[in-house]
């Protein structure tokens, strides 16, 4: 049983690793400065659309934690997006022409990015409205992280998704380009997690947050996933397979301690509940391009009108990682 | 006379070269090896760098594999090439590039000048130490290892299970006791002489070219042979975590590190900028000279071990999810499930609250919606009071509010008119109190004033329920602390069973209650279950109550 399972593994790993190969001519160079990139260097993939006004910040936010190179995809931006990444001497910047949904959610095209450059380099990969925190993040730069992990014969890093919200509605406060969003959205839900390990890949089936409560409340099954594995070190043969919620091959999934330990982990603050969503959130739905038919950004639409607000009498407000770790939420491990 | 140091080094070599300039400028001489399996093109400008200093000297270089002889091999090329060209030498300190001194070297050095002829070496025998993560002590010495840890582990283990099968093994040689410790040590000259000139060094080095780890037994065995007062502790204060790897230190480390008053540390992350420029650029203190104390940071990384292994007991998280075999305590704090109490006292909770205090909460597992204690919507973690979201995974939804409201007791109602899947996660938690008065439903049928068949058939499946709650209680899984009275035992004795009940929950108290809440007129309620009885639903969870019960009153 067990062989055959593996090698069903290995069968659907070539399958992800075909479809990348496959999508990689739907990827246009706009600006090619991967040759900048040195031996150790720790790099970002990020698949964007339309997200002029979040970027400065984002690159602000990851330049500091010590990210050398970063490498965007741009799925048909006409805000300027691309102009942008294209100016900027530590990005290389590929446009997209291809459907989002049929490249599975953009994952084809980082895969493929992940393949060409990311071999033997630890690489982060995030969108554009996620901010990984790590124990020691606000000491120590993202260099000390991996040197450990690779110290400690570990290739995957787990942080789930936190998501952030004002305490007023979501439309509430505007967003200016290069502000914090966390300025604007510094709330989260501390302890309503639920959890289940995936039988076949191994990794952890997270959900609950404020999506769970205010949105899926009936119908918990169906509210959103929000484990990820956004630390890799990448191996050209490694592939995501759903988001990055799940690699392939399945041991990079095992970022939990199943016999009672704690391993290390991280977070990726989510700040997607900003007034940008509201406009973001109709177009998506228009263009039918997102994961489950959009269900999520239905619901967003319809809640972000009604100016109703996420915040309740126990969201927690965002101090810093130590208040995760004491929460729980996230972990040192046996780092110290 | 002074000090000199012996420094292996294989990667960071701008920070070796700069800790080696340190010592040098303080007139200590160093003397460094480079693994031989560093590419030229870091070893050169390296080397050429160093070597017009003259207190810096390179040896001869040998191909370093961790675990193995070639660092010992290593070792003895440096300090013979330490004592061979720097006849002033009286102390010699083995360090490695990663280690950064704490103090002055100056300080050192004249804490080792008012001990000239102690070996400062940690040499335990090998039936007294605890730390070897393989789990192999004395039989470091008389197996054979010709496979490696790191990259043959199987062959490793597998080798070591059949030599113990098979009782095979090889003689210690005669005149030295196996003794283990850090590697790290500062010897005298004489003892290093001892060691390294001795008549029979041919047959030791053949004999601890096999023993396992010889670089944690090589010297802290010989030196035991040849030196006259060993300190059996090493100056360099590095600690070893899970996986036997050491500990690193970074900048935010720098206060704990000032606080240790050791002489040197290691390892030190290659970028932790702030440490080497402070530690590097301090003058000595004139203060009055301490002893180095660890402690601090043997306890953070004891916690920190601690952490990792066996985590936060009680907290489900994405590094921590235990399996479901898996049989260890699953939620983190006392807390305490009353059944039935609620069907015959009309307020109970209240009562219950101002008794025992903490968090009282109503049904948590109501059918409509968890009752959190004051009605709320949502209570600590911002859990939802949503029954669907709750009964999605209803053991996490407990577990997380255990969690997310440690500090204060927790305390809820459950009974059988509730979701039931949590039964079987309630018993076998030793952190569960759980009083039960069974049978009691009958007392809140009867208030009820319903239609008689109706009551009938909720009575049978609340009975159904309850008899299936009363198995699980009794199972031999069972870990709760369990109380159960029936509803006939209960009602013999209502003010001594609550007076028990409070003290399960509070330990014992002197005083006795005072104030009880009212029982409620159960004038007819035998009659009631007589009439149950002859609808042709026999309550048993009740105990023995008789036909004529409540008529005297």
């Amino acid at each position: 049983m067990g062989v055959v399972t593996s090698y069903r593994m290995r069968l659907r790993r070539r399958y992800w690793l075909a479809r990348a190969f496959g999508k990689r001519r739907q990827l246009r160079v706009l600006a090619d400065r991967t040759r900048a990139i040195r031996r150790r260097d720790i790099l970002l993939v990020c698949t964007v659309r339309n997200e002029r006004i979040r970027l400065p910040y984002f690159l602000k936010y990851y330049r500091q934690l010590g990210v050398d190179h970063f490498l965007f995809i741009d799925n048909g931006s006409e805000d300027g997006t691309s102009e942008y990444l294209v100016d900027q001497h530590d990005c290389s910047t590929w446009r997209a022409k291809g459907s989002y949904k049929r490249s599975a959610f953009g994952m084809d095209w980082v895969n493929h990015l992940l393949r060409r450059y990311g071999h033997r380099h630890w690489c982060l990969t995030v969108d554009v409205d996620e901010f990984f925190v790590y124990p020691f993040c606000d000491t120590r730069p993202i260099r000390a992280l991996t040197d450990w992990l690779e110290a400690s014969s570990i290739r995957s890093f787990g942080a789930m998704l936190l998501d952030m919200y004002p305490k007023d509605a979501v439309t509430a406060e505007p967003y200016q380009e290069g502000q914090d969003p966390l300025e604007i959205a510094p709330w989260f839900d501390a302890g309503n997690y639920v959890f289940e390990k995936n039988p076949l890949l191994w990794n952890l089936w997270i959900q609950g947050g404020p999506r769970a409560r205010a949105f899926f409340a009936d119908q918990p099954r169906k509210a959103p996933a929000l484990n990820k594995v956004p630390l890799v070190r990448w191996h050209r043969n490694y592939t995501y397979v759903s988001s990055t919620h799940a690699l392939l091959p399945r041991g990079l999934n095992r970022t939990y301690a199943d016999d009672g330990g704690e391993k290390a982990s991280g977070i990726l603050l989510h700040a997607k509940f900003l007034d940008v969503l509201s406009e973001k959130a109709r177009e998506e739905l228009r263009r039918g391009e997102h994961y489950a038919g959009g269900r999520e950004y239905a619901a967003y639409a319809g809640a972000i009108d009604e100016t109703r607000s996420l915040w309740c009498k126990w969201s927690e407000r965002y101090v810093n990682w130590r208040q995760l770790e004491i929460l729980g939420l996230i972990s040192k491990g046996n780092w110290a | 006379m002074t000090l000199g140091f012996v420094m292996l080094v294989h990667t960071a070599f701008d920070r070796a070269a700069q800790v080696a300039r340190y010592w040098a400028a303080r007139g200590c001489p160093v003397v460094i090896h480079v693994d031989k399996a560093v590419r030229p093109k870091d070893y050169k400008p390296f080397a050429e760098a160093l070597r017009p200093d003259p207190n810096i000297r390179f040896c001869k270089r040998v191909s370093v594999e961790w675990g193995t002889w070639s660092l010992v091999e290593a070792t003895q090329n440096g300090a013979q090439a330490l004592l061979r060209n720097y006849p002033d030498v009286r102390h010699v300190y083995l360090a490695s590039g990663a280690c950064l001194p704490l103090r002055p070297v100056e300080e050192l050095r004249a804490y080792l000048d008012d001990r000239p002829d102690t070996d400062f070496i940690e040499s335990v025998t090998t039936d007294e130490v605890t730390w070897t993560i393989d789990g192999l002590e004395m039989e470091r010495f008389t197996l054979r290892f010709p496979f490696s840890w790191r990259k043959q582990r199987r062959l490793f283990d597998g080798y070591v299970d059949l030599q113990r099968k098979l009782g095979l093994g090889r003689k210690v040689p005669d005149g030295i006791s196996p003794h283990l410790g850090s590697q790290w040590w500062c010897l005298t000259r004489s003892t290093l002489e001892a060691i390294l000139q001795a008549p029979d060094r041919e047959q030791m080095d053949r004999y601890f070219r096999h023993v396992w780890i010889p670089d944690e037994a090589y010297f802290q065995t010989l030196a035991r042979r040849y030196s006259g007062r060993i300190e059996s502790r090493s100056l360099t204060l590095s600690k070893f975590d899970v996986q036997g790897k050491p500990h690193i230190f970074y900048d935010d480390h720098l206060q704990l590190l000032q606080r240790s008053d050791c002489f040197v540390a290691r390892k030190i992350w290659p970028r932790a900028n702030r440490l080497y420029d402070t530690f590097l650029g301090q003058a000595p203190d004139a203060a009055p000279r301490k002893e180095p104390n660890p402690a601090r940071i043997d306890r953070l990384f004891s916690r920190s071990n601690l952490r990792r292994a066996e985590g936060r007991t009680g907290l489900i998280s994405q590094g921590r999810l235990p399996a479901p075999h898996w049989d260890g305590t699953r939620t983190c704090a006392a807390y305490a499930v009353f059944s039935g109490f609620d069907d015959i006292y009309g307020d109970f909770d209240m009562w219950l609250a101002r008794r025992i205090g903490g968090r009282v909460h109503g049904h948590l597992f109501h059918p409509a919606r968890a009752e959190f204690a004051g009605g709320e919507r949502v209570a600590n973690g911002c859990i939802s009071d949503n029954a669907t979201l709750r009964d999605y995974r209803p053991e996490q939804f407990l577990t997380n509010l255990l969690w997310a409201t440690r500090g204060e007791r927790q305390s809820f109602q459950f009974g059988p008119g509730d979701i039931q899947d949590v039964r079987d996660f309630l018993a076998r938690d030793p952190n569960a109190t759980i009083v039960a008065v069974t049978g009691a439903w009958a007392v809140r049928l009867f208030r009820d004033q319903r239609d008689f068949s109706a009551i009938r058939s909720e009575a049978a499946s609340l009975q159904k329920t309850e008899l299936a709650f009363i198995q699980n209680l009794r199972a031999t899984s069972t870990k709760a602390r369990v109380t159960v009275w029936s509803l006939s035992e209960f009602l013999e004795n209502p003010m001594e069973r609550l007076q028990h009940m409070v003290e399960l929950i509070m330990g014992h108290d002197p005083r006795r209650l005072t104030e009880v809440p009212e029982l409620p007129d159960l004038t007819g309620f035998g009659r009631f279950l007589q009439t149950l009885r002859n609808e042709g639903m026999k309550p048993v969870t009740t105990g023995d109550i008789p036909p004529e019960y409540g008529e005297r009153q």
